[in-house]
């Protein structure tokens, strides 16, 4: 009846895991409780659950990300305090068994259910805005790929209460991560929390691809795009090429666990060297599906906060292309050292330091987007500053790592922790950290807090420091990475330094959350009343904040490359439209939510051998993906009145400004 | 091996680096301090691309400091609002990280070929083969030329080229002993090669790099480098041992096990290893494999 689920997968002997649970089930009840107190329920399904709002959909997909992030970041200090206290003998306070499953859920946490949804969420806020259009392609594919999201976040979160999570490092190569040897349910729950998140990725790919090509406003050719929207684009082709191979990959291991078919495993002539490729043709893509749309908001910040155009636009599209093509071909340099010839080694060790030039070219022209420009030292602007230290650092570690010979001695080290933290922290959450700041104003019509957001960029770049620098060091002195405990003492003292850089980039979260607290509460004395808070270049900026729900009242012609700039310059950013038209737009749907929430189902029946309730929640799936697709009552038009005592609501304000 | 010419200010630079390095309290920082000249050459490699990547880290870090202090808002310094292409400053900005990668690229391919793990180091010594396998975990050890094996312990004569043959009799696993260099990954079902050398005596700490389960943080091992007495010795040592290894001792010893004592084995099955080898790629039997714990 229940598979192999029973009540022993409850890991109630773990008090760890228990506190945590309880923790996270008071928050729970304290949530549902205020939604049901302040009668909230039906507000929140008709305006957020059902809605196919790309802004409002990007700040749920924030919102998951922040959430993971806490979760993500716990599973942070909990592995720096162990190694901080597990010297010389000492087992520390966590058994492998536990803190295998930690780091292991630490970089699926960060990577699928942290950077991913971050960048969805910035994408789905900013795009459609920056090339004037008033809803993605896809509405319905958008909640959709939301929701499906949701369950693998769902999934994630529920291993840690039934049963456990994979222990067998975030990229499950096999044969650990076979059947013969992780035996339990941890690694279902990573290939099911993967594969359907993944379809979602996947999906929002295609949908922002078309939204890209096909919804610019008129005049706005592929060269007059914003820098932000190139990336995207960029990412959303590396998403459409990279996830099929990963959902193949896992297809593949899901076999060799569930019917015993031998892809990778040991015997029966199955190759785990083609699972490791395989992955990483994936998986090195997918750094770049991260960094790239951090790049072009660090592009759209120094040129606002520089107040100047964009240094060396072409050569900055050019080198975005050339990056997205050579993510490709450099996948070998995650494994150097499985013994592959000389000749292969150096190509892609060469390949890989190919990347290093026009992502250099880049660096340089952001600093000559500052150069003779007027710097505002914002938030922005100081995750800007911070990210072009330190990813440049990142960067040459990065190249040092793609020398076959040295990495024949790094691979695996805490040196290539250290490069990866410092490429991932100082380029990707730094990046998305600044479009949070930036477009917030955006999404919700007031600015976030000057001081608490310089003080929380402040604990990252200093923590940051702190925290990864001890970890280069402790790759020179030959410690590996993934230790649960270790005898040489000479790895305790920076290990010790390294977790107290945990605890200050813990302050920067806390001042992150601070932030956000304290500006909703003083929102008032924050209000962006003109849509421009920043003197902005691009089209987001050309409309009121917040956003009204159809974005733009007429659709903008693009003339040149900074389109609002333009506007500005000639005067006729603030002209009153004649007259205003019916809009179309889609209506709200509950289907990607139900299937969401189904498919989490369908995995959790997966994970468990419940054969019956995988069976029912498949039907589930497909039916009301039926229902959806026979629903004809999918858009309505907004009426021009309507549209007109909207817009005008907003003319009055800017003429109150003047 | 064959050695390619530094220029002499680099080397004396990352001599420089390395005291530096030490003296900041990073003590026994094992890769900058190597018993061996493949781990010298890795060395040596790391620092160079280290100061060639300086001539573009460095800059960037000042002009970010620079153009951030010279152009802040409230200094009225000069303010080109429509200035956003300079032919000069595009062609800099790609050349110089082009030459960098050139050069980088050039040392890539050579110190690659000189370095390959499958390339036996110049000696006028023969190889000596020690075959290497991982279990779940521990690490063994046979030498099929003395029949003998041993467990998360090695021994072997300095100045002779020892050629690892790794294998692994469960996951994957990465065998590897910093201070003498490059690092292999050990695979069942499949030989790998690396061949290192140590020039110096001394015991050096050597161990799994490749995560392998729960056991993974105990399985290191003691590498002995020793003089051609000591390794004699050392072999003698191990025959002493009551302990043999056939089959039937090493599904035993196949079985998980954390934080292994280090085992002597006074004779091996010839072929042993082979088998085992080759038991992984000819049939699906599964009845000698470390079952889980």
């Amino acid at each position: 009846m229940f598979g192999k689920l029973s009540i022993e997968a409850v890991p109630y002997h773990e008090p760890i895991v228990m506190v945590v649970l309880a923790v996270a089930a008071v928050m729970g009840l304290g949530v549902v409780a205020a939604i049901t107190y302040f009668k909230k329920w039906g507000y929140l399904w008709k305006e957020w659950i059902t809605s196919v709002d790309h802004k409002r959909l990007g700040v749920m997909y924030i919102l998951v990300a922040i959430v993971m992030l806490i979760r993500g970041f716990s599973d942070a200090i909990m592995m720096r305090s162990q190694q901080a206290i597990a010297s010389g003998g000492a087992e520390g306070y966590l058994p492998p068994e536990h803190y295998d499953q930690i780091f292991t859920a630490h970089g699926v946490i960060m990577i699928f259910f942290m950077a991913m949804p971050f960048m969805v969420g910035l994408m789905n806020i900013a795009v459609p805005l920056q090339i004037g259009a008033r809803d993605v392609a896809f509405p319905f594919l958008n909640s959709l790929s939301f929701w499906l999201t949701v369950a693998g976040v769902i999934l994630v979160n529920v291993s840690l209460g039934v049963g456990e999570f994979a222990a067998t490092g975030w990229l499950a190569y096999p044969p650990l991560s076979d059947i013969q040897y992780s035996p339990g349910v941890g690694v279902d729950y990573w290939i099911w929390s993967l594969q359907i998140s993944g379809i979602g990725t996947l999906l929002t790919g295609v949908n922002f691809f078309v939204t890209i090509l096909k919804m610019r406003a008129p005049g706005m050719t592929l060269m007059k795009m914003p820098m932000f929207t190139w990336t995207a684009l960029c990412t959303n082709v590396l998403i459409i090429t990279a996830f099929p191979i990963l959902t193949v990959t896992i297809a593949l291991l899901t076999l060799d666990r569930y019917i015993g078919t031998h892809f990778f495993t040991n015997d029966m002539g199955g190759n785990q060297m083609m699972y490791v490729n395989l992955i990483w043709a994936w998986g090195h893509p997918e750094v770049y599906i991260l960094v790239l749309p951090a790049f072009g908001i660090f592009a759209e910040v120094v040129a606002t906060y520089c107040k100047k155009r964009l240094f060396g636009y072409t050569s900055m599209v050019y080198a975005t292309v050339a990056i997205t093509v050579l993510s490709f071909i450099v996948w070998l340099h995650h494994f150097f050292t499985m013994g592959a010839g000389a000749n292969v080694n150096s190509f892609f060790g060469i390949a890989t330091m190919i990347i290093a030039i026009p992502t250099g070219v880049k660096i340089f022209n952001w600093l000559f987007t500052m150069y003779e420009g007027r710097v505002q030292f914002t938030v922005p602007m100081a995750w800007t500053l911070g990210f072009l230290i330190t990813f440049t650092i990142g960067g040459m570690t990065g190249v040092l790592l793609a020398v076959p010979g040295a990495d024949y001695v790094l691979h695996n080290s805490l040196f290539l922790i250290a490069h990866f933290h410092n490429v991932i922290i100082g380029g990707v959450v730094f990046g998305y950290l600044a479009g949070f700041t930036y477009w917030f104003p955006k999404v919700f019509g007031f600015k976030l807090d000057e001081k608490l957001g310089k003080a929380s960029a402040w604990c990252w770049i200093v923590g940051f420091f702190t925290a990864f620098m001890p970890l280069y060091a402790l790759g020179f002195m030959g410690m590996t990475r993934r230790l649960n405990s270790y005898d040489n003492p000479d790895w305790h003292f920076p290990l010790i330094i390294a977790a107290i850089g945990a605890l200050i980039i813990a302050c920067g979260i806390a001042c992150q959350l601070l932030q956000l607290f304290v500006s909703i509460k003083n929102r008032h004395q924050n209000i962006d009343e003109t849509g421009d808070p920043w003197g902005g270049r691009t089209l987001e900026w050309s409309i009121p904040s917040p956003a009204p729900f159809y974005n733009f009242a007429h659709t903008p012609v693009v003339e040149e490359r900074d389109a609002f700039w333009h506007m500005k310059e000639k005067g006729i950013s603030e002209q009153k439209p004649a007259e205003y038209q019916d809009i179309h737009m889609p209506k709200n749907t509950s289907a990607g939510f139900f299937i969401g929430i189904i498919a989490s189902v369908f995995g959790f029946a997966l994970i468990w051998h419940i054969w019956w309730l995988a069976i029912v929640s498949a039907i589930g799936i497909f039916v009301t993906m039926v229902l959806r697709t026979f629903n004809d009552d999918i858009d309505y038009y907004v009426p021009a009145a309507e549209v007109e005592r909207i817009e005008s609501q907003r003319y009055q304000k800017l003429s109150n400004q003047a | 091996m064959r050695k390619w010419n530094y220029p002499d200010i680099l080397k004396r630079m990352s001599l420089l680096a390395t005291v530096a390095f030490v003296l900041s309290g990073c003590t026994g920082s094992s890769l900058l301090d190597p018993k061996g000249p493949i781990g010298a050459e890795q060395k040596y490699l790391i620092m160079t691309s280290f100061f060639l990547m300086m001539i573009v880290v460095i800059p960037v870090i000042v002009m970010t400091l620079l153009f951030a202090w010279r152009y802040n808002y409230i200094k009225n310094a000069k303010y080109s609002p429509n200035w956003s292409h300079s032919n000069k400053i595009e062609v800099v900005v790609w050349a110089v990280p082009l030459a960098i990668i050139l050069i980088l690229g050039i040392l890539t391919w050579r110190s690659t070929h000189a370095l390959d793990p499958h390339r036996v180091p110049e000696s006028d010594r023969d190889p000596i083969v020690i075959q290497v396998m991982a279990l779940d975990w521990k690490w063994l050890f046979v030498y099929p030329e003395q029949g003998i094996a041993s467990v998360n312990e090695l021994a072997f004569p300095v100045d002779t080229p020892i050629e690892f043959r790794v294998t692994s009799n469960s996951v994957m696993n990465s065998f590897f002993i910093p201070q003498l260099g490059s690092q292999i990954y050990a695979m069942a079902g499949m030989e790998n090669t690396v061949h290192l050398l140590a020039s110096e005596e001394g015991t050096y700490p050597g161990m799994s790099a490749n995560y392998s389960g729960h056991g993974f943080s105990g399985m290191h091992f003691k590498a002995l480098a020793t003089s051609d007495e000591g390794f004699q010795q050392w072999v003698d040592s191990v025959r002493q041992s009551s302990e043999t290894l056939q089959q039937d001792s090493f599904n035993e010893l196949a079985k998980p096990s954390r934080n292994n004592p280090v085992e002597y084995f006074s004779s091996v099955t010839p072929g042993l290893y082979t088998d085992i080898v080759n038991s992984y790629i000819t049939s699906g039997d599964s009845s000698h494999h470390g079952a889980e714990e």
